[in-house]
C-alpha cells in the first residue's frame, strides 16, 4: 500500500477542569489513504467530534492536545504554529459541520463569505473569486449559482445551505474533507442525496473524507471503513462490510441492533442498557464494561488493548468472528 | 445532597470571589460608618455653632482653632470636611435605599400586576414603562426636581420615578415566565385572592432578578442623587449630601484646594464602586446561562 | 419597508403628542401657567391681559390644544432672561451640544468597541482584565466628579488644556464650530472625555460580551476551519454580527448623552443647551424649560427612528421580512 495521506498516531486530546483533566481522546491511531473515505462512529462524548477538530488543531482552551502525531503527506501537524496550521485548514484539510445555520455568516452574502475563505489562502480578484465560487456551487447542486451568490443564507434551505457550506469547503481543493455529521440536522430526504453526492464528489475529486456520525447507518452507506469510538478511545476498526456482518466489540453490535431497520417489526427496539460513562471517572478496567453482559472480572480491572491489524478490536471477550 | 439553605449555598459561591467580599466588606464598613456619623465624628457639622470661619478652607492635617487635627483639611464655612464625609454618607445612604426601596416595591408591583392581569391593560403599562426607558433617567429626575421644588421628599419622588421602570421592566419579564407555570394555575384554583397570589407566590419568584436590579439602582441612586445636588437641584442646603460637598468644593478647585471636592468624591466613588461590585458578582451567581 | 416607514412615523406622532401632554401637565398644569407666559416681575395689569390673551380661563383642555396650536407654529414664547424668541435662543446653543455629544460618543465608540472585542476575544489576558476594571470605573464614577478631577488634573495642575468655553469658532452657514479650529479642540477635548467615558464603558462592556459569545458559535470555527486569520475573523465575522446591539446602544447613547451633556456642560461651561437648562431652572424660566423639553423628546424619537431603520441595513434578514 502506498504511503498514506494522513496517518494519526496516539493523539489525545484533553480538557483541563476544576475536577481534573478530561480525556476526550485517548490514544487514537488510524490511517487514511487518499481518496477513502472513513468513518467515525460514536455516541456523543465518545471523542469522535473532539478527534476531528484535533486534526485541524483546533481545540480551545481549556482544551489542548496532549500528545500524540498528525501527520499529512508525512508533514507533522501537531505542535505548528497557529499561522502555519492556518495555510493547512481550508487548504489541504477542510471541515463541514452538523447545523449549516449556525455555521454560515447569517449577516454575510453566500459570496462574500466564500471570497473570505478563498482570500484565506492568497488573494484572487473579484471576478476570479465569482467564478471559483460559481463553479463550486454548480458542483453541489446549487440551482443558477450565479445569480445565488449576492444571497443570504437564510434564502437558502437546510439542505440548500449546508450544500453551501460544502462548496466552501470545497473551494481550495483540498485533500481531505472532515465531514462532522453533515446530514444530522437535515430531512431525510435530503441526507440521502447529499450522501450519494458527496460520494460521487470524493470519487470524482479524489478528495478523501472523514465521515463523523452517531448513525451507523448513514456511515455505512457512505464509508469504506469504520472506526467505532467509546469514551476516548477506538474500540473497533475494520471494512464496512466486515464490521456490520460481523461486528467483534459487544458495544458495535449493540449499536448494530439497536438500528430501527434491523428491528422486528412490531417489537421493542434493541438498547444497551445504561449510559456513556462520567469520562472524570472511567472504571478502572474496559469501560464499556458496566453496560456489557459478557463482562467478567477481567473486564473490570484491567482495560484491554486495541488488537493489531486492519480488522482491529479492543475487548478482552471478542465475538467470535462469524458470530451475529 | 446535603441540607444546606439556598442562603448557604449562596453565600458559598460568593465565598469564592475575593473581590466581591472586599467589596461587600467595604459596603457594611461604610454604611456602619454612616450610621455612627454622630458619634464618631469629631464635629457636627450641621451644627452652625461648631464652626468657625478661622478654620475656612484649611489644608489636611491642620490643627483648628477647638484642638483637634482636620485630618482631610476644612471647607469653605470652616466645617471639618471628615465630619462632613460621614454625614453627607449617612444623608447619601438615605436618600439611595429610601428611593430604591420605593422604586423597587413600587416597579415590581406594577410589574407583576401587568404580567398577571395581560390583555390590553399589560400592554398599555408596559407601553409607558418602556417608553419611560427610553428616556434617559436623569433628565426625568432634572424635570421633575426643578418643578417640584428643593426638598427630601421631592428629590425622593424624583429618584423614584426616573428608577420605578427598571424594576416594573424586570419584575414583568420574571412574572410573565412564572405566570405561564402550572403552580400559579394551581394556587389561583383554590380561593385566594389575586392579589395574594401576586404577593405570596408570582413576587418570591421573580425575587433573584429584582435583586441583582436593586443592588445596581441603589448605587444609581446614590449617585444619580450626588448629580442632582451638584446641580443645586437636590437637598437643602441645610443637609449638604456628599454632591452638595463636592459642587461647594469646585470653586475652590481652581485655585489648587482640591481636598474639599476630592475627598467627598473619593467616598462617593468607594461607596458606588463597591456596591455595583457586589452586584456584579449577584448577578453572575444569579444568571442561569452562565451556569454549568 | 415603506410601509413600516410611515408606521413607525405614525408611532413617532403619537409619541410626541403623549410627550407635548405630559409636559404640559408638568409645567403649566402643576406650575402657575401664567408664570410660563410672562415675567414674574410684570404689573397686575398686564397679568389679567395675558390670562385672557392666553385663554387662561378657558377649561384645561381648550388650553392644551392652543399650547400644541402654538407649538405647531413654532410659538414657544420669549425667553425672560434673554429676551428674546425661545426657539431662536435654543438654536443658537444647540450646535455646541450636538458637537460636544458627537465628539464624545464617537470617540467613546471608535475607542469602546476596539477594546471590548479585544476583552472579549482574550478574556483572561491581563490588558483584557485592565480594560475591563477601567470600565467599571468608567461606569461607577460619577460624571460631575471625573469633571471635577479631570478640570483639576489638566487645567489647574498641569495647565495644559483650559478649563471651560468653547475658544475659538469658525463660522460655517452662520453656526459657530468649536472643532474647526485648534483652540476649539483644545476646549473640546476636556468635556468631550468626560461626557464620553460613561458611554466608553458602555461600549467596552457589549463588545466584549458580544464577542466573547460570538467566539464560541460554530460560524467562527467554521471560518478558523477554512484557514481565515484570526483578524478577518474578528473584522469580518465578528464585527459584523455584535453590529446590531452596537447601533442600538450608539442611538440610545447619543440621546442620553444629550441628556448628560447637562452635568458636563455646567462643569465645563459649555455654552450649549445643557447648560441652558440649568440656568433657565435656576432661574424658574419656563418657556425654556418647555420648548427645552419637547426638541429632546423630538430629538429621541428621531434618533431611534434612524436606528430602527439602520437594523435593516445591518440583518438581511430583517430586510426580508419587511419587504416581504
Amino acid at each position: 500500500m502506498s504511503a498514506p495521506l494522513l496517518s494519526v498516531r496516539d493523539l489525545r486530546t484533553e480538557f483541563a477542569t476544576k475536577a481534573g483533566p478530561i480525556k476526550a481522546v485517548d490514544g487514537v491511531c488510524f490511517d487514511l489513504q487518499a481518496g477513502e473515505i472513513l468513518g467515525l462512529v460514536g455516541e456523543s462524548g465518545s471523542g469522535k467530534t473532539v478527534t476531528g477538530f484535533s486534526i485541524l488543531g483546533l481545540i480551545d482552551p481549556p482544551g489542548r492536545i496532549a500528545g500524540g502525531s498528525v501527520r499529512l503527506e508525512g508533514r507533522e501537524l501537531v505542535g505548528l504554529t497557529n499561522a502555519a496550521l492556518r495555510d493547512v485548514r481550508g487548504k489541504q484539510i477542510a471541515m463541514v459541520f452538523q447545523d449549516p445555520s449556525a455555521t454560515l455568516n447569517p449577516v454575510l452574502s453566500i459570496g462574500a463569505q466564500m471570497k473570505l475563505a478563498l482570500d484565506a489562502h492568497g488573494r484572487s480578484s473579484a471576478t476570479v473569486a465569482r467564478e471559483r465560487s460559481v463553479e463550486v456551487l454548480t458542483r453541489v447542486g446549487i440551482p443558477d449559482p450565479a445569480k445565488r451568490l449576492d444571497a443570504y443564507p437564510h434564502q437558502f434551505s437546510g439542505g440548500m445551505r449546508q450544500r453551501v457550506a460544502i462548496a466552501i469547503a470545497l473551494l481550495n481543493r483540498p485533500k481531505l474533507i472532515i465531514c462532522d455529521e453533515p446530514t444530522t440536522a437535515l430531512d431525510v430526504s435530503i441526507q440521502a442525496q447529499i450522501l450519494t453526492e458527496m460520494k460521487a464528489l470524493a470519487r470524482d475529486m479524489g478528495t478523501a473524507m472523514i465521515w463523523i456520525s452517531h448513525d451507523l447507518a448513514t456511515v455505512s452507506s457512505i464509508a469504506s471503513r469504520i472506526l467505532v469510538m467509546y469514551a476516548g478511545r477506538i474500540i473497533e476498526e475494520g471494512g464496512v462490510a466486515e464490521v456490520l456482518r460481523a461486528p467483534r466489540h459487544p458495544y458495535t453490535r449493540g449499536l448494530l441492533e439497536s438500528l430501527p431497520a434491523n428491528a422486528t417489526p412490531g417489537q421493542d427496539l434493541m438498547q444497551i442498557p445504561g449510559s456513556t460513562p462520567s469520562l472524570l471517572n472511567l472504571p478502572p478496567g474496559c469501560p464499556f464494561a458496566p453496560r456489557c453482559s459478557y463482562a467478567d472480572d477481567l473486564c473490570r480491572t484491567e482495560p484491554p488493548r486495541l488488537t493489531s491489524g486492519s480488522r482491529a478490536v479492543r475487548c478482552h471477550h471478542p465475538l467470535a468472528m462469524e458470530a451475529a | 445532597m446535603s441540607a444546606a439553605s439556598p442562603v448557604a449555598i449562596f453565600w458559598d459561591e460568593f465565598k469564592e470571589s475575593r473581590i466581591a467580599v472586599a467589596a461587600l466588606a467595604v459596603v457594611l464598613l461604610i454604611f456602619a460608618l454612616a450610621l455612627a456619623a454622630p458619634f464618631i465624628s469629631p464635629q457636627n457639622p450641621y451644627n452652625l455653632a461648631e464652626l468657625s470661619l478661622m478654620d475656612a478652607r484649611r489644608p489636611p492635617g491642620f490643627v483648628g482653632s477647638k484642638g483637634y487635627t482636620h485630618w482631610l483639611g476644612t471647607d469653605g464655612q470652616g466645617r471639618d470636611l471628615l465630619s462632613a464625609i460621614l454625614y453627607g454618607l449617612r444623608i447619601s445612604i438615605q436618600m439611595g435605599v429610601i428611593a430604591g426601596g420605593i422604586a423597587f416595591s413600587l416597579g415590581a408591583t406594577l410589574g407583576a400586576f401587568a404580567a398577571f392581569i395581560g390583555g390590553r391593560t399589560e400592554a398599555l403599562i408596559m407601553r409607558i414603562i418602556d417608553l419611560q426607558l427610553s428616556f434617559p433617567a436623569i433628565l426625568l429626575a432634572l424635570v421633575l426636581a426643578a418643578v417640584l421644588g428643593q426638598g427630601k421628599w421631592q428629590l425622593i419622588t424624583a429618584l423614584v420615578a426616573a428608577q420605578y421602570a427598571y424594576f416594573a421592566r424586570t419584575a414583568h419579564g420574571a412574572a410573565s415566565s412564572e405566570r405561564s407555570k402550572d403552580y400559579v394555575d394551581a394556587a389561583l384554583s383554590t380561593p385566594l385572592s389575586t392579589a395574594r397570589v401576586v404577593f405570596r407566590h408570582i413576587l418570591p419568584n421573580c425575587l433573584p432578578p429584582l435583586i441583582v436590579v436593586a443592588t445596581v439602582q441603589v448605587a444609581n441612586a446614590i449617585a444619580l442623587e450626588a448629580t442632582l445636588s451638584f446641580l443645586g437641584l437636590g437637598l437643602p442646603v441645610s443637609e449638604p449630601s456628599l454632591g452638595m460637598l463636592i459642587a461647594h468644593g469646585f470653586q475652590y478647585m481652581l485655585s489648587g484646594r482640591y481636598w474639599i471636592s476630592i475627598y467627598p468624591g473619593v467616598a462617593l466613588i468607594v461607596l458606588i464602586v463597591a456596591i455595583n461590585l457586589v452586584g456584579d458578582q449577584v448577578r453572575d451567581q444569579l444568571n442561569p446561562r452562565l451556569r454549568r | 419597508m415603506l410601509g413600516f416607514i410611515i408606521q413607525r412615523l405614525l408611532q413617532s406622532v403619537v409619541v410626541m403628542l403623549v410627550i407635548s401632554l405630559l409636559v404640559f401637565l408638568g409645567v403649566y398644569a402643576i406650575g402657575n401657567p401664567i408664570d410660563v407666559l410672562i415675567s414674574p416681575d410684570a404689573t397686575q395689569q398686564i397679568r389679567e391681559q395675558t390670562i385672557r390673551a392666553y385663554g387662561l380661563d378657558q377649561p384645561l383642555w381648550k388650553q392644551y390644544w392652543d399650547f400644541l396650536r402654538r407649538l405647531l407654529s413654532g410659538d414657544f414664547g420669549r425667553s425672560f432672561v434673554y429676551n428674546m424668541p425661545v426657539l431662536q435662543l435654543i438654536f443658537s446653543r444647540l450646535p455646541a451640544t450636538l458637537e460636544l455629544t458627537l465628539v464624545a460618543v464617537i470617540g467613546a465608540t471608535l475607542l469602546g468597541v476596539p477594546l471590548g472585542m479585544y476583552a472579549g476575544y482574550k478574556p483572561d489576558s491581563a490588558i483584557s482584565k485592565g480594560i475591563m476594571a477601567f470600565s467599571v470605573l468608567g461606569f461607577s464614577v460619577p460624571t460631575f466628579w471625573i469633571g471635577l478631577v479631570l478640570i483639576f488634573t489638566f487645567a489647574v495642575q498641569l495647565g495644559w488644556l483650559p478649563a471651560g468655553n468653547r475658544g475659538e469658532t469658525i463660522s460655517v452657514f452662520g453656526v459657530e464650530w468649536s472643532f474647526l479650529t485648534l483652540d476649539g479642540w483644545k476646549h473640546l477635548l476636556l468635556p468631550a472625555l468626560n461626557l464620553s467615558l460613561f458611554k466608553f464603558a458602555m461600549m467596552v462592556r457589549l463588545a466584549r460580551a458580544g464577542a466573547r459569545e460570538t467566539m464560541l458559535t460554530d460560524t467562527v470555527r467554521f471560518a478558523r476551519a477554512s484557514g481565515e486569520s484570526e483578524w478577518t475573523i474578528l473584522r469580518r465575522h465578528v464585527l459584523r454580527l455584535i453590529a446590531i446591539p452596537l447601533v442600538t446602544v450608539f442611538g440610545l447613547e447619543l440621546s442620553s448623552t444629550l441628556a448628560f451633556a447637562v452635568v458636563t456642560e455646567t462643569i465645563f461651561s459649555w455654552p450649549g443647551i445643557g447648560k441652558l437648562i440649568i440656568d433657565s431652572i435656576q432661574t424658574l424660566d419656563r418657556p425654556v424649560m418647555v420648548a427645552y423639553l419637547m426638541l429632546v423628546a423630538f430629538l429621541f424619537i428621531v434618533i431611534n427612528l434612524i436606528v430602527d431603520l439602520s437594523y435593516a441595513a445591518l440583518d438581511p434578514r430583517l430586510r426580508i421580512r419587511r419587504t416581504a
